[in-house]
């Protein structure tokens, strides 16, 4: 694989939860850089910190020290709101649960992020369009999330993700609630992502199948990134 | 898609919670509605008096007379145009329950004084002419089923006796501030009977109403009526007719402030209602907030989702609170007649329905919105599915 630039680059990150007086490390001294176009998988048992990692690249959650740069900006010295409008231009999100909103259409889902950007109303439908079509669901696009299946749900959780055109698509547990053959369907899904449009994903999982669609996998342990264990397929 | 159409869909995303929300606050605004109309009522002498007139009685209570005699000395007196006079009669018609404000008035001075008073011409000229006319407001005519030339008779009470009356003119008001349930007759007619009955009490009158010449000078033409009569055998209390109307609602102050104190707890426990709808609302879905804050969603965008649902809940319920007050004040107003002969929504009243309904909705939505903006996206996501 040609060297390629590192859209993320992770300097001595430290997380940790306060339950009651404990003090709970999470993420323990994490160094990682990903590659511009990479689709990493970050697999490991529970509680080993892959959604707090994935959170922290994210811009959903705030490190205790260390340094998480996204294309030379450093998101851990980002003010709430400045943060919030980087991860709108930056980042797409798929979760295991899709995370759609019921009272909206496919169509209105898809179009919420482009809600704050400047784009007109017909620009906006464009653009939909075109992300509804990339996940084959142009037709369904006046259905509510109630009137789709698991694997329509996500697609179009994925349209949503991919509309504001972000370089890094972060997704938890992607097919975690859906059946073999849809979870088949939004792996392929997330290949084109990667080879078509060059976006780079960063998956946590637990199902080896997926990682396997990744082109690299990365393992956590009790919040060590073990570097011993790094997969290339 | 925008915000607002956001907001209406998540408005009535449970219908049924919605629906009895805005019921109650429907059914808040009504009472609050009506509430603050019983109090516009009971200042309605007060809103239909004039700055140009005014009103002196005796100085130790209304109750007691004043002479005949001082017409023309007030009349003299600098700054007087107009002078009038008139006596509450308190006669009862068939019972005590038929109550309905009738007094005896000098007829010719009382029309001119009085120009808000809008008799049909012909009614005007027969009521003049016979002294044992009355003018009665559209009212009570349309209460009592009464029409011109009918003889209504009356128990005196003040002046024992029965009395009998001829219609001969229905008066209206020239606005909705006018009271149209009185009845009015000739004082000579009171006057005269009295002469034979009691003669002591005969050529006194309750009350004269002043016309001033410069409403700005209304405080100095008091002043020079009292003045006059100062050390008489019956000294005035001249005082402009506002000023007159408010010291008959003082002695009832404790029942309007009763009255205004309901109305506002009304609109609090409807707080209190939204507050709870909204708190559970926003519950119910802090995890689609972290949705929204996860896709680039600020504080802000958060609180107008919130707020704007708490409003627009609100405002439902206002609207339709208001649509019914109208009819609910016609029910109210035959019903009532006797007591408020005036009984009209007023703007300000709506104005302070829908003041009150933004300030529910907004306080309402206050907690919930804090805490959607506070929670941390990560917590928040861990409460979907």
């Amino acid at each position: 694989m040609a060297s390629r630039e590192s859209i993320v680059e992770i300097r001595n990150l430290f997380k940790s939860y306060r339950r009651g007086d404990q003090i709970l490390p999470v993420l323990n001294d994490i160094n990682l850089d990903i590659d511009e176009g990479e689709f990493l998988a970050l697999m490991g048992p529970s509680g080993s910190g892959k959604t707090t990692l994935l959170n922290l690249i994210a811009g959903i959650d705030r490190a205790d020290s260390g340094v998480i740069r996204v294309r030379g900006v450093d998101i851990t010295s980002l003010s709430e709101t400045d943060l919030a409008q980087w991860r709108a231009a930056n980042v797409g999100f798929i979760f295991q649960f899709y995370n759609l909103i019921p009272v909206l259409t496919a169509f209105e889902n898809v179009e919420l992020p482009l809600l704050l950007t400047g784009l007109s109303k017909k620009e906006r439908r464009e653009h939909v369009e075109v992300a509804l079509s990339l996940v084959s669901l142009e037709d369904r696009m006046d259905h509510y999330p109630g009137q789709l299946s698991g694997g329509q749900q996500q697609r179009v959780a994925i349209a949503r993700a991919v509309v504001a055109d972000p370089a890094i698509l972060v997704a938890d547990e992607p097919t975690g609630d859906l059946d073999r053959v849809s979870a088949e369907e939004i792996l392929e899904l997330m290949e084109r992502l990667v080879h078509e449009l060059g976006k780079t994903i960063i998956m946590v999982t637990h199902d080896p199948r997926a990682a396997n669609k990744a082109h690299i996998m990365k393992h956590l342990d009790k919040g060590v990134l073990d570097e011993h264990r790094q997969t290339y397929n | 898609m925008n915000i607002v159409k956001l907001i209406t869909k998540n408005s009535f995303r449970h219908r049924l919670r919605t629906i009895l929300t805005v019921l109650g606050v429907a059914l808040a605004i009504l009472a609050f509605g009506l509430l603050r109309t019983v109090i516009s009522a009971w200042y309605a002498g007060v809103e239909a008096s004039s700055a140009s007139r005014l009103v002196a009685r005796n100085a130790i209570s209304l109750v007691f007379p004043l002479p005949l005699s001082y017409e023309d000395k007030i009349r003299q007196i600098q700054g007087v145009k107009l002078v009038s006079f008139g006596t509450w009669f308190g006669g009862i018609y068939i019972d005590e329950k038929h109550f309905f404000a009738n007094y005896a008035v000098e007829p010719e001075s009382y029309l001119k004084l009085y120009p808000e008073i809008v008799i049909p011409v012909d009614q005007k000229k027969a009521f003049l002419q016979d002294r044992k006319a009355a003018v009665v407001g559209r009212i009570l005519i349309e209460k009592y089923g009464w029409k011109i030339g009918d003889i209504i008779t009356l128990k005196g009470t003040i002046y024992p006796g029965t009395w009998d009356f001829v219609i001969r003119g229905i008066y209206r008001g020239r606005d909705k501030t006018v009271d149209e349930s009185a009845f009015v007759f000739h004082w000579d007619y009171l006057n005269e009977t009295v002469k034979k009955t009691a003669p002591m009490r005969a050529d006194q009158v309750g009350w004269y109403m002043i016309g001033v010449t410069n409403p700005n000078l209304a405080a100095d033409v008091a002043a020079r009526i009292d003045k006059a009569f100062k050390n008489s055998l019956a000294e005035t209390m001249t005082e402009t007719e506002k000023a007159f109307q408010l010291g008959f609602i003082s002695m009832t102050e404790a029942i309007v402030v009763a009255i205004k104190i309901v109305s506002f707890v009304v609109i609090f426990i409807i707080m209190a209602v939204v507050a709870n709808t909204m708190s559970m609302t926003a519950r119910e879905r802090i995890g689609e907030y972290a949705i929204f804050k996860t896709l680039g969603f600020g504080g802000w965008h958060i609180a107008l989702l919130i707020f704007g649902e708490s409003l627009c809940i609100t405002m439902i319920g206002c609207a339709l609170g208001i649509a019914l007050t109208f009819p609910a004040a016609d029910v109210f107003s035959s019903a009532l007649s006797t007591y408020f002969p005036i009984f009209n929504v007023a703007k300000k009243t709506i104005y302070m329905d829908i003041i009150a309904s933004i300030i529910v909705g907004l306080v309402a939505a206050l907690f919930p919105t804090w805490r959607a903006i506070n929670i941390r996206i990560a917590d928040g996501l861990r409460r979907v599915g």
